[in-house]
């Protein structure tokens, strides 16, 4: 069984911006061992010689013409955002 | 009036000659909402106030194509202007979208009146909408079970007689699984089909709208009038619409149906396989032939989707910070902000599917896993152009069990992903399938799954409403 750490779930939490008490990182590392486990089994498969498939269709770079059309009004952009200061949204200071 | 007893063809008529108003249908469905959502919890918004408005405003009009004036149910990871939208998560509780998704913009050129959004599995990421942040939407046909997911209440709104039709979202069987547990017709469109724009994305390789209905006519009507290319949608397909309802009332005589022996192999339950050899006798009576087949790489689709949507999920919904929409809490600094605004608004089933998909995705297992999956994804894909070269649909259950018991598999993340054995593979080959009610097992439907090429919905559609006209499981309705 593919063991996964405590370690790695503690770091994998911080990437993904989520944060988990002492007992819920415990679950997870169970749970995503489980899973893990579980996905080993595309190893049983030899894919050597196989594009990988990122897409379904195969679209390459849509472009359209540059032209300005009417957007999203200011106004409209801060309607859901749960503070706002000067037009803008806020958030805590990043720079000292 | 009860929806049970119409189409939208016939609700059309009824319009046009004056024997319901517009008003009427709409206090219908509310009323029919009223009397059974207590008990099935389809709905988590209703639209009352402005629905009545319009339907008001659209009986002063001439009644100018068949979806005027009908009511429709969304699921709430559809973006609806002005009405509240939460993709079934408190993070969103108090989401209201400045635009509509170009499905709803479709719909309204038309004048359908929406009446509300419709119960999920929070971000679509579920399979029995005990996922939702809300209430657990339950299945009409007995309200101990799931109605499935993540679609639940866009299939039990229609099962249960609330609106004539709903629109889902498919991203591993999330209209096909919920249709097939509460015996509606539901259709995943070919990948590229209809707008993606403006639905909350989980895994954009994987997602597509599509029409949950009573009927196979009503669907194809409906997914006509939503497909076709979008500009705002990069990835939809630059070609022309097919006449869907030119391939209703065909003659299927010479049709050549695969039945991939991993379909009705272990796992699958009795009753359900007994209703799927049923309903292809009589396919075969209709004149269809049929020949045993192989999707060898089926039994590893359930990893590879869990790795590819994972990671897909956890780029997604790395938009929702705390800082332009949605729950937010405050922290020490804008690290922690994020955080706790992230972990205090997202459920446990989210959050393991960010956290699978950030792993898989993460320096040095990105080629192990994620890559990986992407291979896999290919053999997959592969499976089904060979056998849809030499067959005109696949054949199959859309599910191997019915409708289990709410309670039943929420402990087990594992069991409860191989539920979707069936309809993944289909997500991770891009092709269309539809689900409809072939029966019952132990009292509860059992749906059949047809799945054809690319763009090839005309051939699920014939297919389907021959096999519809030929027997009676589309005209039963729950005791609610």
């Amino acid at each position: 069984m593919s063991k996964i750490t405590k370690e790695q779930v503690e770091h994998v939490a911080d990437l993904a911006r989520l944060s988990f008490t002492e007992a819920e990182i415990e679950d997870f590392t169970n749970q995503m061992s489980k899973v893990i486990d579980y996905a080993e089994v595309l190893n049983e498969l030899d894919t050597e010689n196989v594009e990988p498939t990122t897409h379904v269709m195969d679209v390459r770079n849509v472009l359209r013409e540059d032209n300005v059309k009417p957007s999203l009004q200011r106004e409209e952009a801060l309607k859901n955002a749960p503070k706002q200061k000067d037009g803008q949204f806020e958030v805590p200071s990043v720079l000292d | 009036m009860s929806f049970y007893d119409e189409t939208l063809s016939s609700l059309h008529t009824k319009i046009k000659n004056k024997e319901v108003t517009i008003t009427e249908l709409t206090e219908q469905s509310f009323k029919r909402i009223k009397e059974t959502d207590d008990k099935i919890h389809a709905f988590l918004t209703l639209d009352e106030e402005r629905a009545l408005a319009k339907a008001r405003e659209l009986d002063e009009q001439e009644a100018d194509n068949l979806f005027f004036g009908i009511p429709a149910g969304i699921k709430d990871n559809i973006v609806t202007k002005g009405l509240r939208t939460t993709c079934g998560s408190q993070l969103l509780d108090n989401f209201e979208p400045v635009h509509d998704a170009t499905v709803m913009n479709r719909l309204n050129e038309k004048n359908v009146v929406t009446v509300g959004k419709l119960n999920m599995d929070e971000f679509a990421m579920g399979s029995s909408n005990e996922n939702s942040s809300y209430a657990t939407a339950r299945n009409p046909w007995n309200t101990d079970h799931v109605p499935g997911g993540s679609s639940g209440g866009s299939a039990a709104a229609v099962a249960a007689g609330q609106v004539p039709f709903t629109l889902g979202s498919d991203t591993g069987g999330s209209i096909r699984q919920p249709a097939s547990f509460c015996g509606v017709v539901g259709l995943k469109p070919t990948y590229g089909r209809v707008s993606r724009f403006g639905l909350v994305a989980f895994a954009s390789s994987l997602d597509q709208i599509g029409p949950i209905t009573r009927t196979v006519e009503d669907n194809a009507y409906v997914l006509q009038q939503i497909a076709g290319h979008d500009q705002l949608d990069s990835t939809s397909a630059n070609m022309e619409v097919a006449d869907y309802t030119s391939a209703l009332n065909q003659d299927i005589a010479g049709l050549r149906i695969a039945v991939p022996k991993e379909y009705l192999g272990e796992g699958v339950d009795e009753g359900v396989k007994a209703r799927i050899q049923e309903a292809l006798a009589k396919l075969e009576e209709l004149g269809a032939t049929w020949e045993e087949v192989s999707l060898p790489n089926s039994k590893y689709a359930v990893a590879a989707y869990y790795l590819l949507a994972s990671s897909e999920a956890s780029a997604n919904l790395a938009r929702f910070d705390g800082v332009r929409y949605g729950v937010r809490k405050e922290g020490e600094d804008l690290l922690d902000l994020y955080k706790k605004s992230r972990s205090e608004g997202f459920g446990d089933e989210v959050k393991r599917r960010i956290m699978l998909g950030t792993f898989a995705l993460s320096s040095g297992y990105y080629d192990a896993y994620y890559k990986k999956a992407q291979k896999v994804r290919t053999l997959i894909r592969e499976d089904f152009e060979h056998v849809l070269n030499s067959f005109d649909v696949i054949l199959g259950p859309t599910v191997p069990t019915t409708a289990f018991k709410v309670g039943e598999n929420s402990n087990d993340p594992l069991t409860m992903y191989l539920k979707d054995i069936l309809t993944i593979p289909v997500n991770l080959a891009g092709n269309p399938a539809i689900s409809v009610p072939c029966g019952f097992s132990d009292g509860l439907p059992v749906g059949l799954q047809l799945i054809a090429k690319p763009f090839e919905e005309r051939t699920l559609y014939k297919v389907a409403h021959a096999y519809e006209r030929a027997t009676e499981h589309t005209k039963v309705k729950p005791e609610l």
